[in-house]
């Protein structure tokens, strides 16, 4: 490179190098420091930008795109407050491990330290909540860095990364190195290959195993379709049950016949027995988080586990493994169904007879009964009717958190990967809505439902604004109980029954409100008229609030009370008011 | 079930540690880039991890690489902890315990030297016994006038440790100490 060739300013090198990386879809907010980027943007036609109306929501879309597409999403905000907005995205995107690139203005580098308006130490805010930043202070480093961040985003353990652009150096002229050309940080080199031997010892401790579990996680969405893929053979093969995460759901299909549902906190009650009684435990891409386990001196303590995951320190964490594989699902479950294919003879088939036995019993204690109404409608009635009615369509769920998302999680069957997006690490409400915004730009054909509660509808809900703005036909489906109800269950179960500040008394007429945004609204109360409304909903080419009024008080069960082992669970036949009230000692109190 | 739900603990090994906590030095190679330092002491106080000492210079100047030696207490599995967490840090090339590594060689400890300035201010016999003592502890005098003496002592933490103690009842004024820079024995590099 040399010459006038490939001179560009900053802001053209912004434009250039997000083309260069594939990008199709930003989602963005304007403001003084990143003028001259929207400037670029203004002057070209390959790069949608989708204007959000708070740069949370763009983080939450972005996050909802990369999750549903498998590719890097990219957000652009402005300096200081702009910044400081994406910090609750970034932060969801590191615990969830979404790939994110976020390009964001800062005030001209003189500016910089000197108090200027606007202007936030965004590399220093928001370095404990990115894989990694940079602060960009020579327009000849822009383009090199732009590349190294999609790469630092989607390579190994995926993460969210900031690029950090003072204003003077997107006006400075420099010069653009395609991707092609720019040398990659060394220190920087994930490892996706497992170690054979490691593999081999796997597979042999899981020749003999007799009460053997897969327990899987959003690592096996974050690697990719083949990951999944390589899933089901392995199940395939071997005939062991399987349970998931939260993050996991959807990499073995719910209807597939080794299927014990989701695990963990509210996961159920075969799910968790069996990963209490297990022998030899198979943990694929996922890292043994506290919603998971329980009381960690009491997990699955009679087990030999194995562990692969391409995040080092996610090894031996909380709880100690036999065997840890480092590298890439996809390439570790390759090497182990084709090493299990190999001593598939000498296997014997039948030594699970009696742990399959055993589980039929936990199958048949139905842990995600509960008792149906005819006059109020059951918030697991309205998942199970809302799954019903879209389950042969192509369908993606987002959800937001609290009850609403664990009943989503136990009721809604995902067949397929990257269909459910949720907030599953960092637990943050607001997070859905946008989410689906950012699925629908992906698959603007396809049937995208935000899965909502109340309460933390109301968290995001300006992005309708931006639903409507582009013609995005997503569907909100809230679960109106009027209360802020996973707080308010810990709030029976932990602080007798004192509902402080759970309750929301001034409600907003949630259709009205969809008509105000130029959306449509539609409300249900009966149960009778569900199938009907939720008919309508999906034939309603635009924005949809759907709001469902479903009984007030329902809790979501089966649960481990923090504190807890997974065969201590709280069922919902057993889950009496004084079951309820003291289900919980006065240490587990003090957990989350 | 719930109805025998027993009294538990914590959820968490946090609370009943039973590992023993020890003391590690760590050398950490890095790209010398802008907050490079701030994502590694990031790490340290976000995750609750100690630093004792903490030295950082760049070491190879054509390549841009700086050595962090940072020593640091925990429990065996707290300390691999922090080495797998902070090889995760994309600036990080390669992260060695010093202390595994002088243990796997059959060695005490790994060499640790530092580097300290001594300020004592006194007079008569005072004065005349923080010069023998330092000449004992091979200690230089690089600053005096008839009312004090600046030593620079090199060595092994302890050695300084000491050097100081003694100094406290001579009139001993203040102290900057370098942080410890260490390797370990034998041939091999990092």
């Amino acid at each position: 490179m040399s010459g006038t060739e490939n001179q560009m300013t900053g802001a053209e090198i912004v434009l250039q190098a997000l083309k260069d990386n594939g990008v199709k879809h930003i989602f963005g907010y304007p403001g003084g420091a990143v003028l001259p980027i929207y400037d670029e943007i203004f002057q070209q036609e390959e790069i949608e930008h989708i204007l959000v109306r708070h740069e949370q929501g763009a983080g939450h879309m972005a996050e909802g795109y990369a999750r549903s597409t498998g590719k890097v999403g990219v957000m652009l905000v402005t300096s200081g407050p702009g910044a400081t907005n994406a910090v609750t995205p970034l932060q969801d995107a590191l615990m969830d491990s979404i790939p994110l690139v976020c390009i964001s203005g800062q005030v001209p580098t003189p500016l910089i330290g000197s108090d200027a308006f606007q202007e936030c130490d965004t590399v220093g805010i928001t370095r404990p909540c990115t894989k990694h930043n940079w602060l960009v202070k020579d327009v000849n480093d822009l383009a090199r860095i732009i590349h190294e961040a999609f790469r630092v985003a989607q390579s190994g353990r995926p993460g969210p990364v900031v690029v950090d652009i003072p204003k003077d150096v997107q006006f400075a002229t420099g010069t653009y190195t395609p991707p092609s050309a720019v040398p990659t940080q060394k220190s920087y080199q994930p490892k996706t290959q497992g170690d054979l031997k490691k593999i081999e010892e796997a597979v042999e401790l899981m020749k003999t195993a007799r009460r053997p579990i897969i327990y899987s996680g959003g690592g096996v969405i974050n690697s990719g379709p083949q990951a999944s893929h390589f899933l089901r053979e392995l199940v395939e093969l071997t005939d062991f049950p399987i349970t998931s995460t939260l993050m996991g759901l959807g990499a073995y299909p719910h209807s597939g016949k080794n299927w014990l549902g989701m695990l963990g906190m509210h996961g159920t009650y075969e799910a968790n027995m069996a990963m209490h009684d297990c022998d030899v435990m198979v943990c694929i891409g996922a890292r043994f988080d506290d919603r998971i386990t329980g009381r960690l001196n009491a997990f699955s303590p009679n087990s030999k586990k194995i562990h692969i995951d391409i995040d080092p320190s996610s090894i031996n964490k909380n709880v100690r493994v036999d065997i840890p594989i480092l590298g890439d699902v996809a390439t570790v479950l390759e090497d182990m169904v084709r090493l299990w294919r190999a001593a598939a003879k000498t296997v014997d088939k039948a030594r699970l007879e009696n742990w399959w036995t055993g589980i039929a019993k936990w199958r048949a204690r139905n842990s995600l009964a509960y008792t149906p109404n005819d006059d109020v409608i059951m918030p697991q009635y309205a998942i199970q009717r809302l799954y019903e009615l879209t389950k042969d369509r192509d369908t993606y769920i987002t959800t937001e958190v609290g009850q609403h998302q664990m009943w989503a999680a136990q009721f809604f069957g995902f067949e397929q990967p990257n269909r459910w997006m949720t907030s599953g690490g960092l637990g943050t409400m607001g997070y859905g809505f946008p989410a689906a915004v950012g699925v629908q730009v992906a698959h603007p054909e396809s049937l995208v439902i935000d899965i909502a509660g109340d309460a933390s509808i109301q968290m995001c809900i300006q992005e309708m604004s931006c639903a409507v703005q582009y013609g995005l036909p997503v569907k909100i489906f809230i679960l109106n109980n009027q209360y802020m109800g996973m707080v308010r269950q810990w709030q029976q179960l932990l602080h007798g029954n004192r509902l402080s500040h759970s309750y929301t008394e001034a409600m907003p007429d949630f259709v009205k409100l969809a008509e105000a945004y130029g959306g449509v609204g539609i409300r249900c109360e009966k149960p009778g008229e569900l199938d009907e409304a939720i008919r309508q909903m999906i034939d309603t080419p635009a924005p949809v609030i759907f709001d469902c009024r479903v009984a007030n008080l329902a809790n979501c069960f089966p649960m481990i009370p923090s504190g807890k082992a997974h065969n201590e669970m709280l069922l919902p036949d057993e889950a009496t008011d004084e079951a309820v009230a003291n289900a919980i000692d006065a240490k587990g109190r003090q957990l989350v | 079930m719930s109805a025998h739900l027993q009294p538990t603990g914590s959820a968490y090994f946090i609370a009943k540690e039973t590992e023993l906590a020890e003391t590690h030095t760590l050398s950490v190679l890095v790209d010398n880039e802008p907050g490079v330092l701030a994502r590694v002491i990031g790490l340290f106080s976000g995750r609750g991890y100690n630093i004792e000492s903490l030295t950082v210079s760049e070491t190879e100047h054509e390549a841009h690489l700086s050595r962090i030696t940072v020593v640091t207490r925990g429990t065996p599995h707290v300390l691999e902890q922090i080495k797998n967490q902070l090889e995760r840090l994309v600036p990080v090339h390669r992260v060695v315990d010093l202390t595994v590594r002088a243990a796997n060689l059959g060695h005490d400890r790994p060499i640790e030297r530092e580097l300290a300035l001594v300020k004592v201010h006194g007079s008569g016999d005072h004065r005349v016994e923080a010069l023998r003592l330092a000449d004992a502890f091979r200690a230089s005098v690089i600053d005096a006038n008839i009312e004090h003496f600046v030593f620079e002592i090199t060595g092994k933490p302890s050695k300084i440790e000491q050097f100081i103690a003694i100094m406290k009842p001579l009139g001993l004024i203040e102290v900057c100490r370098t942080g410890i820079a260490a390797m370990n024995r034998g041939p091999q590099g990092m």
